[in-house]
C-alpha cells in the first residue's frame, strides 16, 4: 500500500544477450535481492541486446551479463551473474561497504 | 622490386591481401595485410601503433572503398578525430559518410564490480553491431589490453579473447589490434601474439645519439614472404611512410644520354658532352673551393632544361644559397618561382640516417626530378658512423639509378685523413668524381680542379684552374712550366711575360721581313736592268740579222733581174736554153 507512495529510488538496467543461462541466473539474483531489500523502490528494465544492439553503445556495455544502476547517481555497473550477494548489495550502495 | 613481387605473385597465388594503403608497407608485406584476419601491430608507448591502424582504416575507406570500425579502448572518439586532422583526414566527415565508425569503449574499474560469471558478448554485440550497420570490411581494435587493467578475471578475459579473434575471422574483417610492448622479449605485456598468429607487425622507436628513430619490422606473417628487415618509417604531415630500401640487385637500367655540367669548360673535360643521365657524380674538396657553386651551376643548367631539380642542403639555408649564387651571376630564384627548383633544407642532426633517406625517397617519389644535389654529404657524418652514411649513400644513389636520376654530392675534406676516408667511402660508388682543390703557391691560394675518375667516358686528365668571378665559374688551363704548376697572379705574370716575348718576337721578325723586302726590292731593281739591258742588246742583233737579211734579198732580186735582162728572152727561151 505505501509501494505507490514511495519514490522509485532504484532504477536498473539488466543486459543480457539471449535467454542463456547466465542471464536467468542473473535476472533472478536481481529479482531476489530487490524483493529482499528494496521492495517497492526499485524498476527493472531487461535489455536484450540480441534485439537492441544499438543500445550497448550508450551504457558502455561489454561485458554480460550487466547489471546498471541509473538511479541514484554515480552510474554504477556490476558484470557477472550477481551470485555473489553481498558484492552486489555493495555494488548497488544498498549496504554500505 | 615490385616488378618481382608481381611476378611471384602471378606464379603462386597465395593467400588474399587487403592492401593498407600505406606508402611502403604493401611493397614489404607483398600486398598488404592477410585478408579476413586478424593482425598484431605491437610496440612501445609513442611508436606510432594508433596512428598506423588508423591510417590503414582511412586509407581503407578513401581509396579502396572498405569501410572500417575503430574501436578505442584508449581514447575518446573526438580526440582521435583531433589527433589525424593534423594529417588532413575528416574523421568527423568520413563517420558522416558511413565509411568509418569510431567506437570509444570506456571501462573503469572504479564504476564495475565484478560477481560470478560473465563473458564479454556486450563486446560482440557493439562490434558486430558496428560492422553490420556500415557494411565494414576494416576492424581495428586499440590496446585491447586495456580490458586487462578493467577487468580481474583473467581466465574468463583470455578465453574471451580467444573467442573474440575466433569471431573475426568468422566474421570476415580484416582486422588491426594493437597492443603495448611487454617487457624483455615479450612483444605485447598480455601475451596478444598468442592469440593473433597470422602477421604481426613490430614497431619501433629508438633513440641513438639523441636522435630517433622509428623503424617497422614485421615478425612473423604466416603463408607469405616478407621483407625481414627492419625499415625506418616517418610520421609527417602525410601520415605514415615506409621506406623499403633493399633491394641492392645491380639490374638498373642505363642511359647513354649526356647532361651537361652546366660549365662548359667542364664538359670539354668530359668529353665534351658532361656527365650521363642517371650517373651519380662527386664534387669533392676542401673548404672554400667553390664546391656549393658547382653543384648550384648544375642545378640552374637542368633548370634551365626544363628538368626538375631538388637541391638538398644541409649546411645553409636556401636563401643564403640563392643570395651567395646571385654573386656569381646565377638566378636561381627565378626556378623557384616557376617550381623547377625545389630546395631541401634540414641540419642532418633533425632526424637520424634512416630518416634522412626516407624524407629524401618520399620528396624524389613526389617531385619526380631530373636531377638532384646533396650539398653536403659530409655533414651526414655529424649524425652516422663513415660506413652508415655509406650504406645509406648507397641505397640511395641506387634508387636514384633506378628512377635515372642524376645526382651530385658534393663532400667537404678536411685534412688528408679525413679526405681519403670520406672520399673512398663513395668514390667507389660514384660515377664521376670531380676534385677541386687549393693549389697554395707564390703566396696566394688558388683552386684547381681535376676529375679523379668518369667511367665510361673519355675525359680529360689535365688539371685545370677553377675561377670563380662575378660573371661565373670557369676553367683555365694551368701552365706547367719549369718552376712546377702556375695558378692566378703567378699564372697572369707568366702570361704577361709570355705577350711580352710575343711582342718582342713580333717585332724582331718584323724587322727581318722589311730587310728581306729591302733587299728584295734591290734585287727586283738589279735583274730588271739586267732584263732591260738584255733586251736592248737583242734588239740590236735582231736589227743588224734584218739589214743582213734586206739585202741579202735586195741583191738576190737585183741579180735576177740582171740576168733576166742579159737573156733579154722570154722564160721558155730562158728554160729552153738551159736545157
Amino acid at each position: 500500500m505505501t509501494k505507490q507512495k514511495e519514490p522509485i529510488a532504484y532504477e536498473l538496467r539488466l543486459y543480457i544477450a539471449g535467454k542463456t543461462a547466465k542471464s536467468v541466473t542473473a535476472l533472478a539474483n536481481l529479482k531476489k535481492y530487490c524483493e529482499e531489500y528494496l521492495k517497492g523502490q526499485y524498476k527493472i528494465e531487461v535489455v536484450d541486446l540480441l534485439v537492441q544492439p544499438q543500445l550497448a553503445e550508450g551504457d558502455q556495455i561489454f561485458a554480460i551479463p550487466t547489471l546498471v544502476r541509473k538511479v541514484p547517481e554515480p552510474i554504477r555497473k556490476i558484470i557477472g551473474d550477481l551470485s555473489n550477494e553481498e558484492k552486489v548489495l555493495v555494488g548497488l550502495n544498498i549496504r554500505p561497504a | 622490386m615490385t616488378k618481382a613481387v608481381k611476378k611471384t605473385q602471378l606464379h603462386h597465388p597465395l593467400l588474399p591481401k587487403t592492401p593498407t594503403g600505406i606508402i611502403g608497407l604493401d611493397e614489404i608485406t607483398e600486398g598488404g595485410l592477410p585478408k579476413g584476419r586478424p593482425t598484431l601491430v605491437c610496440g612501445q608507448a609513442g611508436c606510432g601503433k594508433t596512428l598506423m591502424s588508423l591510417e590503414f582504416l582511412i586509407r581503407g575507406a578513401m581509396e579502396f572503398n572498405e569501410p572500417g570500425v575503430f574501436m578505442a579502448f584508449e581514447e575518446k572518439a573526438s580526440e582521435l578525430t583531433m589527433n589525424v586532422a593534423s594529417l588532413g583526414f575528416d574523421l568527423d566527415k568520413l563517420q558522416a559518410e558511413k565509411k568509418i565508425k569510431l567506437d570509444y569503449v570506456h571501462i573503469d574499474r572504479s564504476e564495475i564490480e565484478e560477481t560470478g560469471e560473465y563473458n564479454l558478448e556486450g563486446l560482440f554485440i557493439r562490434l558486430g553491431y558496428a560492422i553490420d550497420s556500415i557494411k565494414a570490411k576494416r576492424v581495428v581494435l586499440d590496446t585491447l589490453e586495456n580490458l586487462f587493467s578493467g577487468l580481474t578475471n583473467q581466465t574468463i578475459l583470455r578465453a574471451e579473447l580467444r573467442r573474440l579473434f575466433q569471431w573475426l575471422k568468422d566474421k570476415g574483417v580484416t582486422a588491426i589490434i594493437t597492443g603495448e610492448k611487454g617487457d624483455g622479449n615479450a612483444l605485447t605485456r598480455q601475451g596478444l601474439e598468442e592469440y593473433v598468429s597470422d602477421c604481426v607487425i613490430l614497431l619501433d622507436h629508438r633513440v641513438i645519439n639523441q636522435i630517433s628513430t622509428r623503424r617497422l619490422r614485421i615478425v612473423k606473417y604466416r603463408g607469405s614472404v616478407h621483407g625481414t628487415n627492419e625499415y625506418p618509417f616517418l610520421i609527417d604531415e602525410e601520415g605514415i611512410s615506409v621506406l623499403p630500401i633493399t633491394s641492392l640487385k645491380l639490374e638498373k637500367e642505363v642511359s647513354s644520354k649526356r647532361i651537361s655540367s652546366g660549365i662548359p669548360a667542364l664538359n670539354d673535360m668530359l668529353g665534351g658532352k658532361g656527365f650521363f643521365k642517371g650517373s651519380s657524380v662527386l664534387v669533392s674538396g676542401t673548404a672554400g673551393t667553390g664546391k656549393t657553386s658547382i653543384a648550384a651551376y648544375f642545378a640552374n643548367e637542368a633548370c634551365n632544361r626544363k628538368e626538375r631539380c631538388i637541391y638538398f642542403a644541409f649546411e645553409e639555408s636556401p636563401r643564403q644559397i640563392i643570395r651567395n649564387m646571385h654573386s656569381i651571376g646565377v638566378d636561381l630564384q627565378k626556378h623557384v618561382d616557376k617550381d623547377l627548383l625545389r630546395f631541401f633544407a634540414s641540419r642532418p642532426t633533425l632526424y637520424g640516417l634512416e630518416m634522412h633517406l626516407v624524407a629524401m625517397y618520399k620528396l624524389i617519389k613526389k617531385f619526380k626530378p631530373g636531377v638532384v644535389v646533396l650539398d653536403p654529404i659530409t655533414n651526414l657524418i655529424t649524425v652516422g658512423s663513415v660506413s652508415e652514411v655509406k650504406a645509406m649513400l648507397i641505397r640511395l644513389i641506387d634508387f636514384l639509378q633506378e628512377e635515372q636520376i642524376t645526382v651530385m654530392f658534393t663532400a667537404l675534406t678536411l685534412n688528408n685523413i679525413v679526405n681519403e676516408q670520406t672520399d673512398e667511402g663513395v668514390s667507389s660508388l660514384v660515377d664521376a668524381w670531380i676534385l677541386v682543390r687549393d693549389i697554395e703557391f707564390n703566396g696566394e691560394r688558388n683552386r684547381g680542379m681535376y676529375i679523379m675518375k668518369s667511367r665510361g667516358m673519355k675525359h680529360s686528365n689535365q688539371v685545370r684552374e677553377f675561377i670563380i668571378t662575378d660573371k661565373g665559374l670557369d676553367l683555365v688551363e694551368v701552365y706547367l712550366g719549369p718552376d712546377g704548376v702556375l695558378t692566378g697572379s703567378a699564372r697572369e705574370a707568366q702570361k704577361l711575360q709570355e705577350q711580352t716575348g710575343q711582342v718582342l718576337r713580333d717585332f724582331a721578325v718584323g724587322s727581318r721581313d722589311r730587310e728581306i723586302m729591302r733587299k728584295r726590292k734591290v734585287l727586283e731593281a738589279k735583274i730588271s736592268n739586267l732584263q732591260m739591258e738584255f733586251e736592248s742588246a737583242e734588239e740590236e742583233l735582231n736589227k743588224i740579222h734584218q739589214q743582213e737579211e734586206l739585202v741579202k734579198n735586195i741583191s738576190l732580186n737585183t741579180r735576177k733581174e740582171i740576168a733576166n735582162m742579159r737573156k733579154g728572152g722570154t722564160e721558155d727561151n730562158a728554160r729552153g736554153g738551159k736545157k
